[in-house]
């Protein structure tokens, strides 16, 4: 990338996030040698593969039309089993497209913290995925980024394209290895929807109990274009703070965020999503359900409508089903103009006990009437959503039941 | 079938009943009129065992045994079934799936949703943007499926539109088995402040529920005449 880019890094290096607890970068490993090596699956055990499946993304899955596996700073596998496709890994797609400069740090900026200016100065990969104008690829496309060593750092720059017209489905898996602890996540996603296309962007995460994650995601849906990300965290981590921005650039272009996380003891989610309605007749939906069984949780939510005859809503429920946790929704809306049509709907606190003893006047034992309102609680539909994908969220969805009840 | 004591509950402090008794037969339907905030809804509350009624003396039998300390569950395995005058909305559970619960004999929930013009409410989200009546045919379709020995009824009629009070009749007529004559098994507890609901259910005795005591029990549509005519407090005082 080009001097210039750098040296903004450079200077970001030292800058603290807005949110979320500072991270001492210094403190994880850096591999030695950054440049994109590979692994061979081979290599991968039992448990890895256990751990990968379960965040959604299964190798032998035929019914993929691409799959994309880095493990730490290593590529796995990647491959794209359609025309009009492309999978690649980040450092590759690089050098055969010149062109991508124009998609590389625009969505995000190097410079926005200490996280985006590592993930230049430390670049460790990541995929590239982009499906050609008018293509419709109806089949999804997995990806994992995967860490298996203590205590580093991996550090990933993604860029998904939905060329005019085209159709995407991609269902991205964050894992940590069985055995390890500790370690940070810093991953920068830029994602482009062009005029027309729809892309809808699952992502299951799965960390373990001292990971810090910083993801840091950018995304500009043009006219007419549809952006659908659902994401669900319900396994511990020790910190994740992200607040991606979505920019609805061309009218009719419309974005829903659905969003079902989980908080154990000892856990601190600070989330969100931010959406500005630059275009008229811009539509955005944010939708979240925070559960906290002892750990802290912000959800956040930003609609700022600049234009008239724009809609958005911002909807954020959360449970408290243990004395200490905690729940902040944090709800803004913006609205800039006459005609612009916001609203939020937000409520926190435990399971009312009337639906407890409704259902139990029904006949249920307490435990099962408060394990069916949790289910519904996080039973988050959403629209045009593949329904294979659906079956990984309600899949994840249900494991988790087992653990909060 | 249903046998109360000398029934005192309280409520959040607040001493609401204060000796009631009352003895429903196998078979019978009993109406119980009382003026907002009488204790009527109370009665009901702790009949079926809901946490907030304390009970502070008295006792409840159900088919002779003391169901008193009880769980609510356990009541309603035992065969008493509630439908609420204003039920909660649930997110996320879809009326499906409480029906599925209540479903005991494996009826076809589709076939009655469809008798009763409900099926279009089966995939939505329970009482979420319900209208008053589509809630009260939730709560009798429900009951319908418990299939619960002893029914209670809490305001049926209230928020009904003239046009469904006709199908709720019928439901509630269904659910207490008044087409059956000699072998009729079922039991019902009926609240009612307005008293519409006697033009579509027969019932053999109305009680009024004033202070939190049971003042008078007769025919309950020579009570609720009463009642119209004269107000509650003046009908207690006849009636005495």
């Amino acid at each position: 990338m080009s001097e210039v880019t750098r040296n903004r890094a450079e200077l970001a290096k030292e800058k603290k996030a807005l949110f979320g607890t500072d991270v001492d970068l210094r403190q994880y490993e850096l591999p030695a040698d950054n440049k994109a090596g590979i692994v061979k699956p081979e290599s991968l055990s039992e448990e890895d593969r256990k751990k990968i499946i379960s965040s959604g993304v299964d190798l032998a899955d035929p019914n993929r039309a691409g799959t994309f596996l880095q493990a730490d700073h290593r590529i796995v596998h990647c491959a794209a089993k359609q025309p009009g496709l492309e999978v690649l890994p980040m450092a590759e797609a690089l050098e055969k497209h010149p062109w991508l400069e124009k998609f590389y740090w625009q969505a995000v900026h190097v410079d926005a913290d200490k996280y985006t200016a590592q993930a230049e100065l430390h670049f460790q990969n990541g995929y590239f995925i982009r499906a050609q104008a008018g293509q419709r690829v109806t089949t999804p496309i997995q990806a994992c980024l995967y860490m298996r060593h203590e205590n580093t750092a991996q550090n990933v720059h993604n860029i998904i394209i939905a060329e005019e017209g085209s159709e995407l489905h991609i269902i991205t898996g964050c894992a940590t290895a069985p055995s390890l602890k500790s370690g940070l996540h810093i991953g920068i996603s830029e994602i482009y929807v062009q005029r027309g296309a729809k892309l809808t962007f699952t992502m299951i995460h799965d960390w373990a109990e001292e990971v810090m994650v910083r993801p840091r995601s950018g995304i500009v849906v043009e006219e007419n274009g549809v952006f659908l990300s659902n994401y669900v965290c319900l396994k511990p981590v020790r910190s994740l703070q992200m607040y991606p921005t979505t920019r609805l650039t061309g009218p009719g272009a419309t974005a829903r965020f659905h969003s079902v996380l989980l908080a154990p003891p000892g856990c601190e989610l600070d989330t969100g999503a931010r959406v500005i309605l630059e275009a008229p007749q811009t539509r955005a939906e944010i939708i979240a359900r925070t559960i906290t069984t002892g750990g802290s949780i912000k959800a956040r939510g930003h609609l700022r409508g600049l234009k008239p005859d724009v809609k958005a809503h911002l909807e954020c429920h959360g449970l408290i089903l243990a004395e200490d946790g905690v729940i902040h929704a944090i709800p803004e809306l913006e609205g800039q103009t006459a005609g612009a049509e916001m609203s939020h709907e937000a409520a926190v606190g435990k399971i009312a006990e009337e639906e407890i003893e409704y259902l139990m006047a029904r006949g249920l034992t307490e435990e099962e009437a408060t394990s069916t309102i949790v289910r519904g609680f996080m039973n988050v539909r959403i629209e045009g959503l593949p329904p294979e994908l659906q079956a990984e969220v309600d899949r994840a969805i249900e494991e988790s039941e087992m653990s909060m009840l | 079938m249903l046998e109360v004591i000398d029934l005192w509950v309280d409520v959040n402090g607040t001493q609401v009943l204060k000796g009631v008794d009352l003895n429903i037969p196998s078979g019978e339907t009993h109406i119980l009129f009382g003026k907002n905030g009488s204790g009527k809804s109370t009665l009901l509350m702790t009949i079926m065992g809901f946490r907030r009624y304390k009970v502070q003396q008295g006792r409840i039998l159900f088919n002779g045994r003391d169901i008193t300390e009880m769980p609510v569950n356990e009541r309603a395995q035992m065969g008493i079934g509630l439908a609420f005058q204003r039920p909660p909305a649930i997110r996320g559970v879809k009326t499906r799936d409480i029906f599925n619960i209540c479903n005991s004999d494996g009826v076809s929930c589709e076939m009655l949703a469809e008798k009763f013009d409900f099926s279009s409410l089966l995939e939505r989200d329970l009482n979420v943007g319900f209208s008053g009546g589509e809630m009260k045919k939730s709560e009798l379709l429900q009951l319908l499926l418990q299939e619960p020995a002893l029914i209670l009824l809490d305001e049926p009629e209230s928020g009904v539109d003239l046009e469904n009070l006709e199908t709720l009749g019928k439901a509630i007529n269904r659910l207490l088995q008044k087409h059956l004559w000699r072998t009729r098994a079922k039991s019902g507890l009926v609240i009612s402040h307005v008293g519409f609901i006697l033009n579509y259910i027969e019932a053999d005795a109305g009680y009024v529920l004033m202070d939190g005591r049971i003042h008078c029990q007769g025919n309950p549509r020579e009570l609720f005449k009463g009642i119209q005519r004269h107000g509650y407090r003046e009908c207690i005082q006849c009636q005495r």
